[in-house]
């Protein structure tokens, strides 16, 4: 065991069972898998990508390159979760990932051997003889070896929420500038939200042993924590990780439920906060990067900032000796605590000639060993045993089973950069500070690279109370506690040249020195061709750690500086985001409302079979016992339509209400045909087109009152036409006198068609005399009364080609209605049909509708070209004129049957002459709509065809070429029933 | 040095010591016979096939960053040729048949994999749809399937097949359309356009043209000097529309922002590329294990090359409902890139509007998949002066004429192509 | 991304549906070169990168065309005002 004896914010009074690769291990409420590990002397806990070596815990937190784990197991697996975040629980399982047959002894790392070969880029050099093996081959191969853990392989049972936040101020991070700037906001009465990813408030406060004011930090910390929780202005989110900005919004995700074995029923496992915030401080802190020299990716090899805090925060010892290789102060601090706490430091290894004296006192205080001017050149074990360094000129092995690195820290600027502001390279810090920041965004402490404990707190409380005050608030920065300041001056130092052994840049993607330098060498000089060309900072720590060592060894080889180098972009997130998050509740069913006819529960109570229609769930059909297939139901349907009456809910219509003096000429100027000219009580089917030319949609507009209109759309176009025509009125036309609104949502409209249809609806309406076929012939519009009093209107049309009425009533009223039609109707059979039969009476009247409406069609294709109104300005006027509109071999609106009346035809063949070879030249079309009518008991489609009318007659053939049949069909006019349209004028 | 097992092998035993420049970093010569301007896929196949089918070696390509900085290195590296309209279908059919070679043209693993993609069908209006379409893929050569539910069920098993707001009912499978790495398509043409004589001339942006008496263009001024040229080749699709500005020219194109994302790598999962019918969401798998996906447009113009929340929140709402499995796995890095949103959705490959200039832009969100061909149809337009039979519906013209190649129907509107 | 709606207030551009430039005004049908004109109109565009008017509809809202001044390397907004005062002024 590794843990030491006391202290440590680990509360030792819980203890927590947990496996790792199966074997039981117990560490404490308080600690993160990783720490948990360290303590249990586990040193190797997992393979790198490429070469398969053996790694273990380097970081503390969400820069962690080689921690990756598969967390639980079966439909709640997350492969590559970071051990050193994933806060302990009791029953948490682990397993190593990217090994086989086991952690221990993994048959890939062969690779490792092969590295001479397999350097920067060497796939995009080979793989390539002979030309199929690429696919059969190698790259199954590589699929294979390459990625990491292994996805789940059922559905993720846990659930996510999406939530709104508004606050004034956003800090995020809560280390000593965090926690500075939340209190000076959260004074003034600013409302303040300040998010925490760790599951503890007080970022490096908890893992350095300094003083705030004489005493130890975390009590400053629980102290501001006290007065954030009394003020009612202020929100505290832990385990919240503020992961990307965008225009006028900070995505953070909150994991509630990660530290639990399973969440509670209905509680979320993460939610994603949409926060809004009028200003925001970024105090992320930073982070401590490695040095690259050879066998620097040893488990047991650290980072100094988290192996102090792994000795702290989480009283464990990395090592049970352990030596500390840095170019800077504040590495010294670790091997300072870790003697402190006991564990022995066989040395320091400095690679400065000279630090500061109060340094040099304090290591000959605690009796440490000082290596200056010194570096580490070579590494030993598979976990590992010791260390090879040489300073003044001699080498020297040093028998330590851990090292801590350090080559300074880079400021947690990524967040600076979602805006697409450019980091600006600090020499005095040797790392990238803050450019220009998204609006609203300032940074505070050691995001700033301000580094000394005293600047962190101060900075945060002067920027805490800037944001307060811009945000609106009379805010002043509190006074900077007193803060003890440990020195930390650096050297800039990357790279021990003439390494032993692989020097690591990229720990999980194995780039190493030499794949710099070979990238260099064959020009891919770029900073991003140099990421893109080793996969440098590719991983999933998206090179928060490799990132600036990479870029300075590209520098030394080109000879420029870092700051001439530039660096790679930060992009989204901040560290990985789980996908539910972002997906929330809208899964399964849940994916999209489903929008339901106002007679949905009446066709259920029938037994219809749904159907999506876009948004909508509508009644594909009614099936009655002993129908054995649809087909059965749907013949069934239309001939009740035919010989008798039926009834079906086209309430999915859009509907758009048109009040005032202007709205002939509107329509007028939005359809291609005349409405200005339609009598009151009278409804005219119409075209129109986009701009450019092509058409949009169709429908009916009924003209109720002098000043009243009502214009009707097809389903799927409801709102885009209604966006339309107030694009029409407040954009192109001001002047005109109209108001419009869509009533869609409003009214429900019921068709009732048949040659029963009048005798039936003469029942429903209150005064029977208003549905005569004098006052209301075919294409007539009225208003009136149904049920007893309700308010209604009622149109003459039809789809179906049969005698049609179609009745308006509000939307709460259509259930009651379509009962009434039912029951009255009684005594006809009238039958509730769906949108199957639908579309086979329209089919068999040459009706068009959605498949015809593509969006490529001209008036004229559909045969509306004669309606189109030449003596007037219209929508789409100028442009249907064009040549290639105009051309008479465009492909036009026409039927087809079979020649062989016992073949099926089907919509999306295409259509060719007799003998002509399949190819594109010789396509002269496609069919649209296909059906077998009931009525005619053939096959029927509609569909375009090069020509259009001109070849009604001819002899082609349907080419489905997808699903093997060819057949020949007859081109015949569109309308295969009734063309002369005497049923529904009757 | 021609790229093999035997070089790999040598360069391994002799630490890279020969290793070369994998194209020349040259000083501009004065005069160019044709200068590209745009080092993205387009521009450097461009550049290739210029050399390579045409004889034209005095080729620059220009690029004012790194090569293949643009939408080449920023795209979701799919290529495919499942169109509906005869404008389109042959040319990107060619395109496939390029990708299918495109390794040992190049000698360069551009890593073109024929994963296969599959459209899924949600309603029988759909399958209508796509069955015309998969009918126009076959009459254009190329190959087309369609499966029923079960097929796809067994093709990608992960799906909610079960519990689906929109239930799956089958797909329209295009099995040789695949992936490729895009940065290796990109640095191989370099390679390869350079063997052949083709100058690369990186981190030099056109701020400017010469024209002659007649408007003819004549050259560029960049920050580094003035380059003539014969002709004068631009492919900038995202940035189309500005150096078009800088020629007085107005373009039938608006920039906006795509966003694309890859997730933290897993082990092999995916097989090929498919797509939602009735969402926004694509997703196909790399060889470095991440899953990578997209969707739609951020709506409004754009050349901030970042994205927004909605979009993002849509995609994945999009891909979990599809696939549910996706939840627990992260999302690694998100980014997006400039779409050259022509009015009608479709390129444009012409000679033109001005005397010496050639256009190849508009690509959409598109652009990728069509590199080989886009190249290969160019080249031709500029070294022969006229339209390669494969692009001749793609002009310029055709918003005069109206024969707009506009596969989904919706009219001059871009961001709903 | 907010858009301060002038009805509204500021609301999220998701409860929008885009238009895009907002300076093309349709042609007179009846002049003697209408289609080179609603070529123009319908067609082309200056595809600014910086400052552009636009047009949004608040769809989820107020339904009212909203003209919006928006930068489009930055998304900064620096004014909105109804679609119907931008085509009086």
């Amino acid at each position: 065991m590794s843990r030491l004896e006391k202290n440590g914010l680990i509360d030792r009074t819980q203890k927590l069972r947990f496996t790792f690769d199966s074997k039981f291990f117990e560490g404490f409420q308080g600690d993160t898998l990783a720490s948990a590990l360290l303590a249990n002397d586990v040193k190797l806990v997992g393979r790198s990508f490429k070469y398969h070596r053996p790694r273990g815990i380097v970081g503390g937190g969400a820069e962690e390159p080689n921690a990756l784990v598969e967390l639980r197991s079966g439909a709640r697996r997350e492969p590559n979760t970071r051990a050193t975040t994933a806060e302990l629980y009791d029953g948490l399982e682990a397993r190593s990932q990217n090994r086989w047959p086991s952690l221990d002894f993994d048959v890939l790392a062969v690779n490792g051997l092969l590295s001479p070969f397999f350097g920067a880029a060497f796939y995009y050099k080979t793989f390539m003889w002979p030309k199929a093996a690429w696919e059969k081959l190698y790259e199954p191969a590589i699929r294979r070896a390459a990625g990491l853990g292994r996805a789940a392989q059922e559905a993720d049972p846990d659930i996510y929420e999406k939530a709104n936040a508004f606050c004034d101020v956003l800090v995020i991070g809560s280390g000593p500038a965090g926690l500075s700037a939340a209190l000076a906001a959260g004074r003034s009465g600013a409302r303040v939200i300040l998010a925490e990813e760790d599951f503890a408030f007080g970022g490096r406060l908890l893992s350095e042993r300094t003083t705030i004011n004489d005493a130890a930090p975390t009590e400053f910390v629980d102290k501001t924590l006290a007065e954030l929780r009394a003020l009612p202005n202020v929100r505290l989110m832990r385990r919240t990780s503020v992961a990307a900005i965008y225009d006028d919004c900070y995505a953070a995700v909150e994991r509630v439920g990660d530290h639990l074995r399973t969440p509670e029923k209905f509680q979320p496992r993460q939610i994603l906060w949409r926060i809004t915030a009028k200003r925001a401080v970024l105090a992320a802190g930073a982070l401590d990067r490695p040095i690259v020299f050879g066998g620097n990716n040893r488990p047991g090899v650290m980072l100094a900032a988290p192996a102090q805090t792994y000795i702290n925060r989480f009283a464990v010892a990395p090592a049970k000796k352990m030596a500390v290789f840095a170019n800077n102060d504040a590495a010294w601090t670790t091997a300072f605590d870790a003697l402190d706490a006991g564990a022995e430091v066989a040395a320091l290894i400095d690679t400065r000639d000279t630090v500061s004296p109060t340094l040099a006192q304090a290591a000959q205080d605690r009796g440490l060993r000082v290596i200056l001017g010194g570096e580490v050149f070579a590494t030993k074990g598979k976990c590992l045993d010791s260390i090879e360094l040489r300073a003044a000129g001699k080498t020297e092995i040093l028998q330590v089973d851990g090292l801590a690195m350090s080559s300074g820290f880079s400021p947690n600027i990524a967040l600076t950069c979602h805006h697409g502001g450019k980091p600006v390279w600090n020499e005095a810090i040797a790392a990238f500070v803050p450019g220009e920041c998204p609006p609203g965004l300032s940074v505070a402490g050691a995001a700033t690279g301000a580094y000394s404990l005293s600047d962190c707190l101060a900075q945060g409380a002067a920027q805490g109370a800037q944001a307060a005050t811009e945000a609106g608030f009379k805010a002043t920065a509190p006074d900077t506690p007193k803060a003890e300041d440990a020195p930390r001056a650096l050297k800039a130092f990357w790279h021990v040249e003439n390494s032993k052994g692989m020097a690591f840049v990229d720990f999980q993607n194995d780039v190493c020195a030499k794949d710099v330098v070979l990238a260099h060498k064959e020009g891919f000089v770029s900073v991003e061709h140099l990421k893109r060309y080793t996969t440098l900072g590719m991983a999933t720590d998206q090179g928060k750690l490799s990132n600036v060592p990479g870029l300075a060894l590209m520098a030394k080889q080109s000879g420029k500086t870092i700051a001439e180098t530039g660096t790679t972009m930060f992009r989204p997130p901040w560290s990985p985001v789980a996908l539910g998050a972002f997906a929330g509740h809208h899964r399964a069913k849940d994916f999209r409302p489903a929008r339901l006819t106002p007679t949905h529960a009446l066709a259920e109570e029938l037994g219809a079979v749904f159907v999506e229609a876009g948004p909508w769930l509508r009644a594909a059909y009614f099936p009655r016992k002993g129908e054995t297939n649809w087909k059965q139901s749907v013949d069934r349907e239309v001939r009740a339509v035919r010989e008798s009456v039926g009834v079906i809910d086209v309430s999915t219509f859009g509907k758009i209400e048109l009040q005032g003096p202007d709205v002939g000429k509107l329509l007028d100027r939005i359809y291609i045909n005349t409405f200005s000219t339609l009598p009151i009580g009278k409804a005219r089917y119409g075209v129109m087109l986009r701009e450019d030319g092509f058409v949009m949609d169709d429908g009916t507009t009924a003209r109720l009152g002098q000043d009243r209109w009502i214009m009707t759309t097809t389903t799927a176009n409801a709102a885009k036409v209604s966006q339309h025509l107030d694009f029409c009125l407040q954009n192109l036309w001001p002047d005109l006198d109209v108001r419009m609104a869509s009533v869609s949502e409003q009214w429900a409209q019921i068709a009732v068609a048949g040659p029963r249809s009048r005798g039936l609806i003469a029942q429903i309406v209150d005064d029977a005399s208003a549905v005569s076929a004098e006052n209301l012939p075919y294409m007539g519009a009225l208003e009136t009364t149904v049920l007893g009093g309700v308010q209604a209107r009622i149109f003459r049309l039809s789809f179906s080609g049969e005698l049609g009425f179609e009745i308006a009533v509000p939307a709460d009223q259509g259930e009651q209605l379509a009962r009434k039609i039912l029951e009255t109707g009684a005594e006809w059979d009238a039958t509730f049909y769906g949108l199957e039969a639908l579309a086979v009476m329209r089919i068999e009247k040459g009706h068009v509708s959605g498949p015809e409406l593509n969006g490529q069609t001209t008036a004229a294709d559909l045969g509306f070209g004669r309606m189109a109104s030449t003596k007037k300005d219209y929508i789409g006027a100028v442009m249907a004129r064009r040549p290639a509109l105009t051309d008479p071999d465009r492909m036009g609106f026409v039927g087809f049957k079979p020649v062989n009346p016992k073949e099926v035809l089907r919509a999306g063949a295409h259509v060719l002459a007799k003998g002509a070879a399949a190819t594109t030249e010789n396509d002269l079309g496609y069919l649209t709509s296909a059906t077998i009518s009931p009525t005619l008991g053939h096959a029927i489609a509609l569909g375009f065809v090069k020509g259009g009318a001109a070849r009604i007659g001819e002899i082609l053939r349907a080419w489905d070429g997808l699903r093997g049949t060819d057949i020949l069909v007859e081109i015949l006019a569109p309308a295969f029933y009734d063309s002369k349209g005497e049923r529904s004028n009757g | 040095m021609r790229y093999s097992l035997f070089n790999v092998i040598v360069n391994g035993l002799t630490k890279n010591r020969f290793a070369e420049r994998a194209w020349r970093d040259p000083e501009p010569k004065p005069e160019y016979d044709v200068l590209v301007i745009g080092g993205g896929g387009h521009g450097l196949a461009t550049a290739y096939y210029l050399a390579k089918n045409h004889g034209i070696t005095n080729v620059a390509v220009l690029e004012k960053g790194w090569i293949g900085s643009g939408n080449a290195g920023r795209n979701t590296t799919i290529f495919r040729s499942n169109y509906l309209l005869p404008g389109n279908e042959p040319f990107y059919e060619h395109s496939v048949k390029l990708w299918e070679g495109l390794e040992q043209e190049l000698n360069y693993n551009v890593m073109a994999s024929q994963r296969g993609i599959v459209n899924l069908i949600h309603s029988d209006a759909q399958r209508d749809v796509y069955v015309r379409r998969g009918n126009a893929m076959r009459l254009a050569g190329a190959d087309s399937e369609l499966l029923d539910a079960a097929q796809v069920r067994t093709l990608l098993p992960f799906l909610d097949y079960d519990n689906a707001r929109f239930p799956i009912k089958g797909g329209l499978l295009q099995a040789r359309a695949g992936t490729a790495r895009h940065d290796g398509v990109v640095w191989g043409f370099a390679r390869a356009a350079d063997k052949l004589g083709v100058d690369i001339l990186q981190n030099r942006e056109v701020t400017g043209f010469t024209r002659g008496p007649d408007g003819a263009v004549t050259g560029v001024e960049t920050p580094r000097g003035t380059i003539k040229a014969k002709k004068i080749a631009l492919a900038v699709a995202g940035s189309s529309s500005r150096l078009a500005s800088k020629l007085g020219l107005r373009l039938p194109i608006e920039s906006l922002v795509m966003q694309a994302f890859v997730s933290e790598a897993i082990k092999p999962l995916i097989p090929g590329v498919f797509t939602f019918g009735a969402g926004h969401f694509y997703i196909s798998q790399s060889d470095k294990g991440g899953l990578v996906f997209g969707g739609d447009l951020d709506g409004y113009n754009s050349y901030a090359q970042r994205g927004n929340l909605p979009v993002i929140e849509d995609v994945l709402e999009g891909g979990v409902a599809l696939m549910p499995l996706l939840g627990r796995l992260r999302l690694l890095r998100q980014w997006a890139g400039l779409c050259d949103m022509s009015m009608d959705g479709s390129p444009i490959i012409d000679i033109g509007p001005l005397p010496n200039l050639y256009l190849n832009a508009g690509w959409s969100y598109g652009g990728f998949k069509a590199t080989p061909a886009s190249g290969w149809c160019f080249a031709h337009t500029i070294a022969r002066d006229e339209p390669h039979p494969l692009t001749k519906a793609m002009r310029l013209d055709r918003f005069r004429t109206g024969h707009v190649i506009d596969e989904k129907g919706v009219g001059a509107q871009p961001n709903l192509h | 991304m907010l858009i301060p709606c002038p009805y509204c207030g500021a609301r999220d551009a998701e409860e929008f549906s885009y238009r895009g430039d907002a300076t093309p005004v349709r042609p007179d049908a009846a002049a003697p070169d209408a289609a080179e004109q609603f070529h123009d109109y319908v067609y082309l565009r200056d595809n600014p990168a910086g400052a552009f008017r636009e047009l949004w509809y608040h769809s989820a809202g107020c339904r009212r065309w909203v003209e919006v001044e928006r930068d489009t390397l930055t998304h900064a907004i620096t004014a909105t005002r109804f679609a119907a005062e931008g085509r009086r002024a």
